[in-house]
């Protein structure tokens, strides 16, 4: 891979200017790759980070026509990824013009990376020199101990998709903003309202008591107070042993606490296996926010090479080269969604409708649709506002929170089914809903979702591993199970239970026996079906697994 | 053709049929589509226009943005790889994890090359992720803008256009890294891999195009080898002549007389070899009721068969393939068969008459090891097998084994499929252990059920 030229450098430069200019923070350092195909074929199997571990699954082709973009939480072709310095790749003969555009893009997304505070965990190490060191360790290891450690990686694998990603980033954010005691927040939180279930004015009465004492003995005030505490309610000191305990096995996720407390992982001569899980796990963690800021981001560096653009003096007499290429990055589909389109819109959206200060109680308020319309308070602060949604929103909450009716009816956005219709033997397209509500939801319905999968610590007997899976309508596919829970049996080195919830019969109104083409007329109308649910337990022991119906 | 539908149904109506099997007919019957070889791919470069819903993490900024797209392995670095990576497969089973290659999941034959299929070494990385529940009629819901009221049809697309029976299995964006490999290399990874039987040598057969060379022609005077036997035996001849053995009970050697042509020697020559050969007839429903999934796997099944057999007689292969509806045809090489779209309605009996036919024309039995495969799904307009059971008796009599492949449509009312039934009751199973068997699957099964299939099929 060779770095650009100094003349495509210099554009660079220029850009990274004008970006500024415009309000984008970003480090100064970039590095720009030119990739032949020869070089894409290395770096997309390794989610285009050029030291990621190698790993036999890479040169294979890998099927993913089931669950596609949900096994992975990374894109397989980014030009930019969120390293120190950013790099980001390009093709030899892009015109200058083309370059301006990109490069602005680019720039789009840095800022995103380095300021979105999904990514906090990734801001203050560079993931290539991590990766690279993590690439030499597996070498290391695999010349050592040979296809071993592909298992490991392999099973591993199998489960970094269940890592606490938000458990992570609270983890950073709580020790940011921690000001008291746990123990103190335990007492006042938990035990005197859910333990002692005590009287709001006896709760008070405690708060004036803790008040008073770290008025009178300062430091030590904390101290006292609990003295008192311990005097009136002996069991509190255990209870809140206990409560640390649980706490810290809730906050782990199933990779943790397998390091935790894996019999087998935590042996002498299996100690390495451990430094394996440990990659894969911080490699997962740093792919996390990327895919569940997928409409925002893309949104974000598309709302800004077209403003910065069109802005630029450089590519005078380009407009018109501009505008078909930007036509085809940004241009709504008939039927499909666009994450450039759809969130560039929703950036252009917020920004006019904070100009005008309709993000406000008072607009909220009105009611008449012709008011509503005429309103403008003309704050003029919708840049602060978008800057301020870059740094603090992912993709559920920015769809959750914009996506209105006024929005909708803006770009004549709607919700698209598919349906057969028997008689014609085709699928047809069709408008199924233009309300804000439905298109929300098909939106969050397509984001990338992992199943929440803990370990239950209370039915932690024996030496089984006790796995649930909280329900949310939607069954786990089937087919995967076994060879999961096989890798996890073999990284705890003893059986696994998983409870999760099953179709136990969807009341579909036809019985249509002979495919697809064959339904009788009629039938199409009546899809509604009642599923009825069942909690199940897999077992997985001796690498066998039998399921049992609760 | 659908007028010969119509009168072969009025037929069969006149026999008396079930009120249930009755609308299975009809639905074939007022079906009008026509068998069809699609074209290659056309929403390859029609991707602007069409329909295709795309997912928000399909974009990405690579291909928007440069339009970098065409990532092409080269086929030389796959096939060193093909045989680490089953090697690699082989030690997991060793080490008691299931296995994870999968081969054979794409195979299209091209058109023109005889023999080529293509091999891509494929698998998958199992994680717990959340499944979709759909319904058959109606397909996830995905955005989209512009004009039309709410209900009003936008588009449509043919429903076996993508992924139908016509373009066959390839899945649409996973032949990228397509490796192409002659169907003899696939035969010895099914073989190697999947612990398929060897054939047993069932007779050399006389073949007309292969030779040898041998020492096996007599000649005399000169040549490579003195065959002393024959030498003997020629001098003893010329001595009664010239009168030198008097009396048989008491030979005198001394005096006999050696005459150069005497000699015989062995020479050099060209002799047709005798080798085992097989003729092997692939017989597919192409029958309206066969549209989707069930195509796809009776053709992948045959595919690895086709594989596996030349593979086994060392190339000494030759195959004919018939397609059938209510009449069989056969086409002349397998991209023909593979692609061919389907429609029309059942009669499994015109297949086996077919073949019987082409067998006696061309007098097969003397040559040939002969393999019959037959894929349906189980539909049979002939319930009882009335016509097929004769048919498949005759078979039975000059062939190695008949193999019938029934993929069941999954949405299936339980019972068994026609065709099952009437194989079953015929007791042909029990009987001719030997030379028939039948394997029936759901028509979603996965790879390891096909080739269990196939092991099925063709075990001893």
């Amino acid at each position: 891979m060779d770095l650009i030229n100094q003349h495509t450098k210099k554009i660079m430069e220029g850009c990274k200017e004008r970006a500024r200019e415009a309000g984008l923070r970003f480090e100064d350092e970039t590095l720009e790759y030119i990739v032949t195909n020869r070089d894409l074929l290395e770096l997309t199997p390794k989610a285009m980070i050029p030291t990621l571990y190698d790993y036999w699954v890479h040169d294979v082709e890998v099927l993913k026509e089931k669950g596609k973009y949900e096994l992975y939480p990374h894109n397989p072709y980014e030009t930019v990824i969120n390293t120190r310095p950013a790099i980001s790749y390009y093709n030899d003969n892009n015109p200058d013009w083309l370059n301006v555009m990109i490069f602005y893009h680019v720039l789009a997304h840095v800022d995103f990376f380095q300021n979105n505070l999904f990514f906090r965990h990734t801001w203050d190490d560079d993931f290539t020199g991590q990766a690279l060191s993590d690439k030499r360790l597996i070498s290391k290891l695999r010349s050592d101990k040979g296809r071993w450690v592909d298992y490991i990686i392999e099973f591993s694998r199998g489960i970094d998709n269940l890592v606490g990603f938000h458990k992570e980033l609270s983890h950073i954010t709580y020790r940011l903003s921690e000001s008291l005691s746990k123990r103190l927040n335990y007492y006042f939180d938990i035990f005197l309202q859910t333990a002692k279930k005590v009287k709001a004015n006896e709760y008070i009465k405690e708060i004036e008591r803790y008040n008073s004492c770290t008025r009178d003995s300062k430091k030590l005030g904390e101290q006292v107070f609990f003295a008192e505490v311990g005097k009136k309610c002996p069991e509190f000191d255990n209870l809140y042993q206990k409560h640390l305990e649980d706490k810290k096995n809730g906050h782990r996720d199933l990779l943790q606490f397998l390091l935790a407390r894996s019999e087998l992982l935590n042996k002498n001569e299996n100690k390495w296996m451990k430094s394996i899980v440990e990659v894969v796990r911080k490699t997962s963690l740093f792919f996390q926010p990327q895919i569940r800021t997928k409409i925002m981001n893309e949104g974000w560096a598309s709302f800004w090479h077209e403003t910065l653009f069109l802005q630029d003096d450089r590519i005078n007499g380009h407009e018109v080269d501009f505008a078909r290429v930007n036509a085809k990055v940004t241009a709504l589909p008939r039927v499909g969604l666009n994450p450039y389109a759809l969130g560039m819109r929703m950036f252009n959206e917020i920004e006019e409708k904070s100009d005008k200060g309709k993000y406000s109680f008072e607009f909220h308020n009105l009611l008449d649709a012709e008011s509503r319309k005429k309103f403008d308070a003309s704050t003029g602060n919708g840049r602060d506002f978008i800057f301020k949604v870059r740094e603090n929103f992912c993709d559920f909450m920015f769809i959750n929170t914009f996506v209105d009716q006024d929005f909708i009816n803006h770009y004549k956005l709607f919700v698209a089914g598919k349906r057969i219709n028997p008689e014609k033997r085709v699928w047809e397209y069709y408008v199924k809903s233009r309300k804000a509500a439905d298109y929300r939801q098909m939106l969050l319905d397509s984001l990338y979702h992992p199943p929440h999968i803990q370990v239950n610590p209370e039915k932690n007997d024996d030496n089984t591993l006790p796995l649930v899976h909280s329900f949310e309508e939607k069954p786990l596919v089937k087919e995967f199970i076994t060879n999961t829970l096989l890798g996890i049996e073999y990284l705890w080195g003893g059986p696994v239970k998983l409870e999760t919830s099953e179709v136990a019969s969807k009341s579909e109104s036809n019985g249509a026996p002979y495919g697809v083409g064959f339904l009788p007329a009629g039938l199409k109308e009546q899809n509604q079906k009642e599923i009825s649910w069942q909690r199940v337990i897999y077992t997985m022991n001796n690498r066998k697994l039998t399921k049992q119906v609760l | 053709m659908s007028n010969k539908n119509s009168k072969y149904y009025q037929e069969l109506k006149a026999a008396g049929i079930s009120s249930e099997k009755d609308r299975i007919i009809r639905s074939e019957l007022e079906d009008d589509n026509s068998h069809f070889i699609p074209s290659p791919s056309p929403h390859d470069h029609a991707e602007s226009t069409s329909l295709n819903p795309e997912s928000v993490y399909r974009y990405q900024d690579l291909s928007v943005l440069q339009s970098v797209t065409g990532l092409n392995q080269p086929y030389a670095s796959n096939i060193r790889s093909i045989d680490e990576l089953l090697e690699r497969d082989n030690q997991r089973e060793k080490d008691g994890f299931p296995r994870k290659i999968r081969i054979g999941r794409l195979i299209k034959p091209g058109k023109g090359k005889k023999d080529k299929v293509v091999v891509v070494p494929t698998t998958v990385e199992e994680k717990l992720i959340h499944d979709k529940i759909r319904t058959q009629e109606e397909e996830e819901a995905s955005g989209g803008t512009g004009d039309g009221e709410e209900g009003e049809v936008i588009g449509e697309q043919p429903i076996h256009d993508p992924n139908g029976s016509g373009s066959g299995p390839g899945e649409g964006d996973g032949g990228q890294h397509d490796l192409e490999s002659s169907a003899y290399d696939l035969g010895k990874i099914l073989t190697d891999k999947f612990e398929l039987p060897n054939l047993k040598d069932k007779g050399k057969k006389h073949s007309l195009t292969r030779y040898t060379y041998d020492l096996t022609d007599k000649h005399q005077g000169f040549g490579q080898l003195l065959d002393k036997k024959a030498t003997l035996r020629k001098i003893i001849e010329t001595n009664i002549i010239l009168g030198n053995i008097p009396d048989r009970s008491n030979i005198d050697s001394t005096g006999f007389l050696i005459a150069p042509s005497d000699r015989i020697y062995r020479i050099l020559s060209r002799e047709k070899d005798y080798e085992s050969q097989a003729m092997v007839f692939f017989l597919r429903d192409y029958s309206g009721s066969m549209a989707g999934k069930s195509t796809e796997q009776i053709v992948t099944q045959h595919v690895l068969i086709y594989s596996w057999l030349i593979y086994q007689y060392a190339r000494q292969v030759e195959s004919r393939f018939i397609l059938h509806d209510t009449e069989a045809k056969e086409v002349p090489d397998f991209y023909n068969y593979y692609n061919s779209s389907v429609a029309g309605g059942t009669r499994v009996a015109s297949a086996f008459h077919l073949v019987n036919e082409i067998v006696e024309k061309e007098n097969l039995i003397q040559d040939y090891n002969i393999y019959v495969f037959h894929g349906t799904d189980g539909d049979d307009w002939d319930t009882d097998g009335k016509e097929a059971i004769p048919e498949i008796k005759k078979m039975l009599t000059y062939s190695n084994r008949v193999g019938v492949t029934i993929a069941e449509h999954s949405a299936g009312s339980g019972r068994s499929s026609e065709v099952e039934r009437y194989i079953k009751s015929s007791g042909l199973l029990t009987e001719k252990k030997e030379l028939i068997r039948l394997d029936v699957m759901q028509e979603d099964a996965d790879e390891t059920r096909l080739i269990e299939g196939i092991k099925n099929l063709i075990s001893e």
